[in-house]
């Protein structure tokens, strides 16, 4: 079959991951586009294998373990959405605005607060 | 056009679809179901491809343990049953993704079709490129450091996972406040 | 030669000696500053006698030579006499000016300055008189300058002290901007800067041309320093220091440094008719509009300042005319007794503790001896037989009725004009003396403070100067002092009209002022109703001045100030403003929502593989 077959469908299926890695607001259905990512990469690798013959079947090696460190992620990304909810009561990101630079600076007084700290 | 290729380019079609419905659908539930169509649709493109052990531990591991833990994770974050409004984000978000998404798709489309325009790839070969036999000899043979690595990286992640999740190892003064005082 | 450096540099060691000295042991102040005078005194008296005996005399002694790219500067000095003759009145009236200023300003904080300036200053006249070269000459003419500066500023914490200290200083240094060029042109010229050289050359070797330029230029910083106009405006508000240095610096000393330096060089000025051509007229406008001033004075300091001016006028005028020996005549004469004048004035203010002669009157019964010395004083100014003022007067006067009647250097319609004002003059400076006398020392007494007589080291120098002032007319017989000064056109003429018309205009000038007195004793004889004004604010040349440039140069610091608050500032406050401002709009972009950022970041990502892609 024409290489770009395979190959093309891995595009879209990425690219349709990365669309929902920023468009989701569930903390889960972030993962699950990763996923999706992860198997668009997973596809690309084995359709050229296939093509170029490796002795070595390093594409599909690589797949296989593509696949366990995926599993290994999600693991560890479920434990941590599970905290995060637990602290936050919720699993939406957009409420996790602990990043967020407030309008007004507290430059000066931050000085302050620190000596006051120090001292106290 | 031979059978192969008409069978890659209808699962290919289902793959994709079930992929945009993972993506858009307002079911929670119905999202992780759909992932479970795309997985499946993959594997069945592994078997095309003639990558037999792949396809099998795809479907193994990722419909039946990926998905199964989406689905726990769901279930001990209260997700919300049935139509919800709040699983996409502002429209603004959303266009910025969709056009990132679109680009992205554009430069891999442009690039790979410029580059590998008329290839094929040989299937028909009699040996199995990818049964069991040979990508175990290939793994155990060519591979086997970094199988016995990823061994050791799964035993991270296992026991990473239970310290974030459990609740009666504490993890220090400031923690166990702000929990006390969070909830 | 060895004394002449010895008179320079005595008054110049005993500054310095104070300056250290006299902080830290206050009672060798006075004792310092009166050797460095006497020994500089001791020194002038030796050379004006050699000079005397062994008239004509010149000799130079050479200490130096600086190279500079265009010709060699030598710092040299030069005895001859002139040097020696006015060494001795600058050296006199430094010496009574030091021991008068011991009680005068007795208990000032700042004595030990006061003194070392006085003496520096004695020291660069000094050097202005015995120098040799015209860049040394500089040099004392700018030392008596910054001199001046601060001894009329002595008195700092006063306003008007601080003003006219700045007011003397920057009109001094404007006439010094055309001196220098004149300096550079005639030194370019001759190829020298050393007068010996300059002086014997200037009868072939400079076009008339490069003469008139030079002189004409020579001419701006001696009518700044001499206080003609237009450039007099400062030597009425420099009466804001204290009297001693007007004594010193506005009779004997810097204002007489103009009409020295053209004395000095007069063969080259002789050399450009057009120059003093236009000397007269100076003279003339100065001669008879500070005259008319002085009369409506209510400051005994500003009537005398006044009269300085127009009495220099009178030795412009002399130089102009073309005898530079009735110049130095008068000259000397006018140290002597305009010196005694301002510190009879400074005892009669000492007393009264004021400078008006409104609030004075009737102190010739308390004060006899300064009293009578005043009285030498203003007979010699109004020129009256047989004081000094009146023969060198005379001189100056008959030199121009003889530069008039037969041919002088300069245009006879000059000489005729320089006679005619002079004689006016003569009864207007009549006028105003006698009016000074009379409200000064005649009538009821206005002030209310106990009038005596002022301390003894200030009456000594007051006799001492009288002697000269009475007897400085039997030198200006005909042959001793033209002799002595060894300068061109030597003869001192005097003619019998012009003696007499002036004797007349005097005594005219005299009984108007006592018979306008008798008529209202108690008052101002000179009322002059509407003319008053004018003549109080000598002819409004003053606030002419402040309008033409004092207020434009406020205007600008004004602009330049709101320049520097509103623009520079602004922009340097501005650019951190801006940057506050950026950094506001900025922080919208950090809103806390990860998947923005990933989504930028993305979005980056494939911008830039589309560059790659497309662009290699």
């Amino acid at each position: 079959m024409p290489l770009l077959m395979p190959v093309l469908l891995a595009s879209l299926l990425f690219s349709i991951g990365i669309y929902g890695v920023l468009a989701r607001r569930n903390a889960i259905l972030v993962l699950m586009s990763v996923e999706l990512m992860l198997n668009g990469v997973n596809l690309n690798f084995v359709a050229f294998d296939v093509y170029l013959r490796d002795k070595l079947l390093s594409g599909q090696v690589f797949t296989l373990f593509l696949i366990t460190v995926a599993a290994a992620e999600i693991g560890l990304g479920l434990a941590i959405v599970l905290l995060v909810f637990r602290n936050r009561e919720s699993s939406q990101l957009d409420e996790l605005r602990d990043l967020r630079e407030e309008d007004d600076p507290p430059a000066r007084d931050q000085v302050a607060d620190d000596e006051q700290a120090v001292a106290s | 056009m031979s059978v192969v290729e008409v069978l890659f380019g209808l699962l290919g079609v289902v793959a994709l679809g079930s992929a945009l419905l993972v993506v858009t659908t307002r079911h929670l539930v119905h999202a992780a179901l759909w992932l479970v169509v795309t997985l499946g649709s993959i594997a069945g493109c592994y078997l095309l491809l003639s990558a037999e052990f792949v396809a099998w531990v795809q479907v193994l591991i990722y419909v039946g343990a990926v998905v199964v833990l989406l689905l726990f994770g769901l279930m001990l974050t209260r997700a919300p049953i049935g139509a919800s409004n709040e699983l996409d984000s502002s429209r603004g978000q959303r266009l910025a993704a969709a056009i990132t998404a679109a680009g992205t798709a554009a430069v891999l489309v442009t690039s790979l079709v410029d580059a590998f325009h008329g290839e094929h790839i040989d299937l028909s070969d009699d040996r199995v490129a990818g049964s069991s036999r040979t990508v175990g000899q290939a793994v155990f043979r060519g591979w086997v450091l970094p199988f016995e690595v990823l061994s050791l990286l799964l035993l991270a992640a296992l026991v990473g996972a239970i310290v974030l999740s459990r609740r009666d190892i504490s993890a220090g003064p400031e923690l166990t406040r702000s929990q006390e005082t969070g909830r | 030669m060895t004394l002449v450096f010895v008179t320079v540099l005595a008054p110049f060691v005993a500054a310095v000696a104070g300056l250290f000295l006299g902080g830290r042991w206050p009672r060798t102040q006075v004792p310092i500053a009166v050797a460095g005078a006497v020994v500089s005194l001791g020194g002038a008296v030796v050379l004006a006698v050699r000079v005397a005996v062994d008239a004509p005399l010149q000799d130079v002694a050479q200490v130096t030579t600086v190279h500079t790219g265009a010709f060699d500067i030598d710092v040299a000095l030069r005895l001859d006499g002139l040097a020696g003759i006015v060494s001795v009145a600058v050296a006199v009236v430094a010496l009574a000016v030091q021991v008068y200023s011991s009680d005068y300003l007795k208990g000032d904080p700042r004595y030990s300055s006061y003194a070392a300036f006085v003496s520096l200053f004695t020291a660069a006249m000094m050097l202005v008189v015995f120098a040799d070269d015209l860049f040394v000459l500089l040099v004392g003419w700018e030392v008596m300058g910054v001199c001046s500066y601060f001894l009329i500023g002595h008195h700092w914490e006063q306003a008007d002290a601080q003003r006219s200290a700045v007011k003397a200083f920057v009109v001094t240094r404007l006439g010094d901007v055309g001196f220098l060029f004149g300096i550079f042109t005639l030194s370019v010229a001759a190829g020298t800067s050393r007068i010996t050289t300059i002086l014997g050359t200037s009868g072939d070797g400079l076009s008339q041309h490069t003469a008139t330029v030079a002189t004409l230029l020579l001419l701006c910083g001696v009518v700044g320093k001499s206080a003609q106009f237009p450039l007099h405006t400062w030597l009425p508000d420099a009466m804001a220091g204290p009297t001693p240095i007007s004594a010193l610096i506005h009779a004997a000393t810097m204002v007489a440094a103009g009409i020295y330096l053209v004395a000095r060089l007069y063969p080259v000025f002789l050399a450009a008719p057009t120059t003093l051509a236009v000397m007269a007229v100076i003279a003339c406008i100065t001669m008879l509009g500070a005259a008319l001033a002085a009369l409506a004075q209510d400051d005994i300091k500003r009537v005398l300042a006044y009269s300085t001016v127009s009495q220099l006028a009178y030795m412009l005028a002399a130089l102009a005319v073309g005898s530079a020996t009735a110049a130095t005549y008068h000259l000397l004469t006018h140290a002597a007794f305009k010196a005694l004048l301002f510190l009879a004035a400074g005892s009669v203010i000492h007393v009264v503790g004021t400078n008006l002669m409104p609030d004075m009157g009737g102190l010739r019964k308390a004060m006899p001896v300064t009293f009578a010395t005043m009285t030498v004083g203003l007979a010699a100014l109004a020129g009256l037989p047989p004081f000094s003022g009146f023969f060198s007067k005379e001189a100056v006067l008959g030199a121009a009725e003889e530069s008039a009647r037969h041919d002088g250097p300069v245009a006879s319609w000059a000489a005729w004009l320089v006679l005619v004002v002079g004689l006016v003059t003569v009864a207007v400076t009549a006028a105003y003396v006698t009016r000074l006398w009379l409200m000064t020392f005649f009538g009821t007494a206005r002030t209310a403070v106990a009038v005596h007589e002022s301390p003894p080291a200030m009456r000594w120098p007051l006799i001492a100067l009288a002697i000269p002032a009475v007897g400085l007319g039997v030198v200006g017989n005909r042959s001793l002092l033209p002799t002595w000064l060894g300068l061109p056109a030597p003869t001192l003429h005097v003619g019998l009209v012009t003696s007499g018309l002036s004797v007349l205009l005097a005594a005219a000038g005299f009984a108007a002022v006592v018979v306008a007195w008798r008529l209202v004793p108690a008052s101002d004889p000179m009322r002059l109703a509407s003319l008053r004004p004018v003549l109080e604010h000598a002819f409004y040349v003053d606030d002419l001045y402040d309008r033409l440039f004092v207020r434009p140069v406020r205007a600008a610091t004004r602009a330049v100030r709101w320049t520097d608050d509103e623009v520079v500032v602004a922009t340097v406050a501005g650019s951190g403003l801006g940057a506050t401002r950026l950094a506001v709009l900025l922080r919208r972009t950090q809103q806390g929502n990860v998947q923005t950022y990933l989504t930028g970041l993305l979005a980056g990502v494939v911008i830039l593989a589309v560059g790659v892609v497309t662009l290699t």
